[in-house]
């Protein structure tokens, strides 16, 4: 920076005035102060170009009110075992399921090894609480919300959830076993505030 | 070749030597492979960069490219205000609470947006000043001065619309007697305001249309804009001397000059607008616009935004509700016959010496004007109002007309670098010293 800084002999008069006034440069290799206030001029107007950006772009992510509906809590008291709810969540539908005994038993005799997103059913429920499924209603295809919350509905071939739209099953952990979907459907944030009570996000 | 243009290709262009690319001077392949079809870059460097500019702008000259700048501000803040805001009766005020608590920094844009209406009406009334005192507006500039006008009042307009979108006190009651102006007009009248509403009062529709318009209008300003500095380019800038450039000595390329000349313009203006959007963003607003719009109770003292204050006053000076509203209109339509009122062939008023002192006077007494705008409708406030609408107006109509014939002129310098340059061999400096390096130019 020093030599940079530095004025060499090299590029002319020291006399700005007469460097100014268009006196002959033979050279121009080394680099004189005018490179180093160009630079410094541009990281200047780059940095401020993207302080003042900031808030134009940072205006159009969620927003404060938005944020502070981000988190909803679910009562599990009514779910009866084998029932389930949909509650919605950042304006997406959570799937909060009580499996019975039987369903978390399917969901674990399956190795794992066999899977396309490999996942054990143990991590994807709260330690101790494997009763309660808890995912995000959103097929990880393309988005749309898959049947089987209703035990009426199609469940798909390994009793989970069914996708309609272009034929993905998932089983009782809500992992993907066959069709396009590419992953498990996702597991949103939440935890245990009581027994009987979840606060998703 | 005319009649088998378009069905001419680069080809046979080629092979009869004869082709329509432009003839670029740029050296880098893919940007002059670009400006040989589309010449943007040769244009851009023709009117902005060795554009020749008279080499005696004094900072009254920032004022144009502020206001381009202002407008870019106004359309940036816009546009993501607008992806917040709601224009419905029912939500419009809240949204914009929620945008001064909720969306991320919408307290900084809607503050710069509520404050760059000032900043760019104080830029605009700076810049018709500038126009008004060095004679911008005389031949050849009319059509120039008569489209920046039209440009103001475009802005009138937009910030009017604006002012109505938060649908606060003021919003509704500004827009309430600002559309019933218009049923001052005979027989019509009535059915104007009605039409203007899309109803019976001012109402939903009328949010409506105001926030369709007000996203609209600035584009046309962009527009005309556009226009003003086509026609600004064709008879090139007046400047403080009034003269033309006869020779090369008299200009200096616009870039870097001016570029340079409007940056630091540019630095001391955003530093203003930063103090005001930062420190005092209210200052220029009205409390009662932060009440929710209430079509049964109008507030105890209602004024409009600064801005509007002058004519405001002017409307009000007149005791008769048509002519009232003919006033107001005319101030601003007699500017657009201003080159053909003063008929002193002088621009400057540098050289004009008893002119000077009456455009002082006129400038005064527009500050008078916008001070009994924001007092109430009351004596001695109506009185003031009433003589200072009377010089508003006989300085375009009967001082401009009449003064050239008694006024003589100072004399005019015989070139501008024979005025701001020092004569060889004289002057305070050492011959050269500053001349030398502009020889290169």
């Amino acid at each position: 920076m020093a030599d940079v800084l530095a004025s060499p002999p090299t590029t002319g008069p020291a006399d700005p005035g007469a460097h100014h006034a268009g006196s002959p440069q033979p050279q121009k290799e080394a680099p004189v102060r005018r490179d180093f206030l160009k630079l410094a001029a541009g990281a200047f107007a780059a940095v401020g170009t993207g302080v003042i950006a900031w808030p134009f772009i940072h205006s159009m992510n969620p927003s404060q009110d938005v944020l502070a509906l981000a988190s909803t809590d679910v009562d599990l008291t009514p779910i009866a075992a084998g029932q389930a709810v949909t509650v919605m969540w950042r304006g997406k539908p959570v799937f909060v399921r009580h499996r019975t005994p039987e369903e978390i038993q399917e969901a674990r005799a399956v190795p794992v090894t066999e899977l396309r997103d490999p996942a054990t059913d143990q991590s994807r429920v709260k330690p101790g609480q494997d009763e309660w499924l808890v995912v995000l209603g959103v097929c990880t295809h393309l988005g749309c919300v898959p049947l089987g919350q209703k035990p009426t509905d199609a469940r798909g071939e390994y009793g989970g959830w069914f996708c309609p739209c272009h034929g993905s099953h998932y089983d009782t952990a809500g992992r993907i076993r066959r069709g396009p979907a590419p992953t498990n459907l996702a597991i949103p944030d939440y935890s245990f505030t009581s027994d009987t009570r979840i606060r998703v996000g | 070749m005319a009649a088998g243009h378009h069905d001419s290709d680069e080809v046979s262009d080629a092979s009869t030597g004869v082709h329509h690319l432009h003839d670029s001077k740029v050296k880098n392949p893919v940007l002059r492979w670009i400006d040989q079809r589309m010449p943007v870059i040769s244009m851009i460097q023709l009117e902005y960069g060795s554009f020749p500019t008279p080499r005696n702008f004094n900072y009254f000259w920032n004022f144009g490219a502020l206001a381009m700048i202002t407008l870019a501000i106004m359309i940036a803040t816009g546009v993501v205000l607008s992806m917040q805001y709601a224009a419905n009766t029912m939500l419009a005020f809240d949204s914009v609470e929620r945008i001064m608590r909720d969306v991320n920094y919408g307290w900084l844009l809607r503050y710069a947006h509520a404050n760059g209406a000032s900043m760019f009406f104080i830029v605009v009334y700076i810049h018709i000043w500038r126009g008004l005192y060095y004679g911008s507006y005389k031949t050849p500039r009319e059509l120039l001065w008569m489209l920046g006008v039209v440009l103001f009042i475009l802005m009138m307009a937009t910030a009017f619309m604006g002012y109505v979108l938060p649908w606060g006190q003021m919003s509704f009651w500004g827009a309430t007697v600002i559309t019933n102006l218009f049923s001052a007009l005979p027989l019509v009248g009535q059915h104007i305001v009605t039409w203007l509403w899309g109803g019976f009062s001012v109402d939903n529709p009328t949010l409506n249309r105001f926030f369709s318009l007000h996203y609209l209008l600035p584009f046309v300003i962009v527009g005309v804009t556009f226009l003003h500095v086509v026609a600004l380019h064709i008879t090139g800038s007046n400047n403080p001397l009034g003269i033309e450039p006869k020779t090369k000595k008299d200009t200096v390329p616009f870039h870097p000059y001016y570029t340079m000349k409007d940056s630091v313009g540019i630095v001391v203006y955003l530093i203003v607008f930063a103090v005001l959007v930062f420190f005092m963003p209210n200052y220029l607003g009205h409390p009662d616009n932060y009440i929710p719009a209430n079509p049964l109770v109008t507030p105890a003292h209602i004024v409009p935004e600064w801005y509007f204050l002058p004519f405001y006053a002017i409307l009000r000076a007149v005791p008769d509700k048509l002519g009232g509203v003919a006033m107001m209109g005319g101030a601003l339509v007699v500017l657009f016959f201003l080159p053909w009122l003063d008929s002193s062939p002088v621009r400057s008023m540098r050289f004009r010496p008893i002119a000077k002192w009456l455009f002082l006077l006129w400038t005064v007494n527009f500050f008078v004007l916008t001070w009994v705008g924001g007092k109430p409708a009351e004596p001695p406030y109506i009185q003031i109002a009433q003589i200072c609408t009377a010089y508003y107006f006989a300085y375009f109509l009967v001082i401009l007309p009449l003064l050239a014939k008694f006024e003589r002129p100072l004399p005019l310098p015989e070139s501008i670098a024979a005025a701001v340059l020092p004569r060889r061999g004289g002057g305070p400096l050492p011959a050269g010293a500053t001349a030398k390096p502009m020889e290169k130019a």
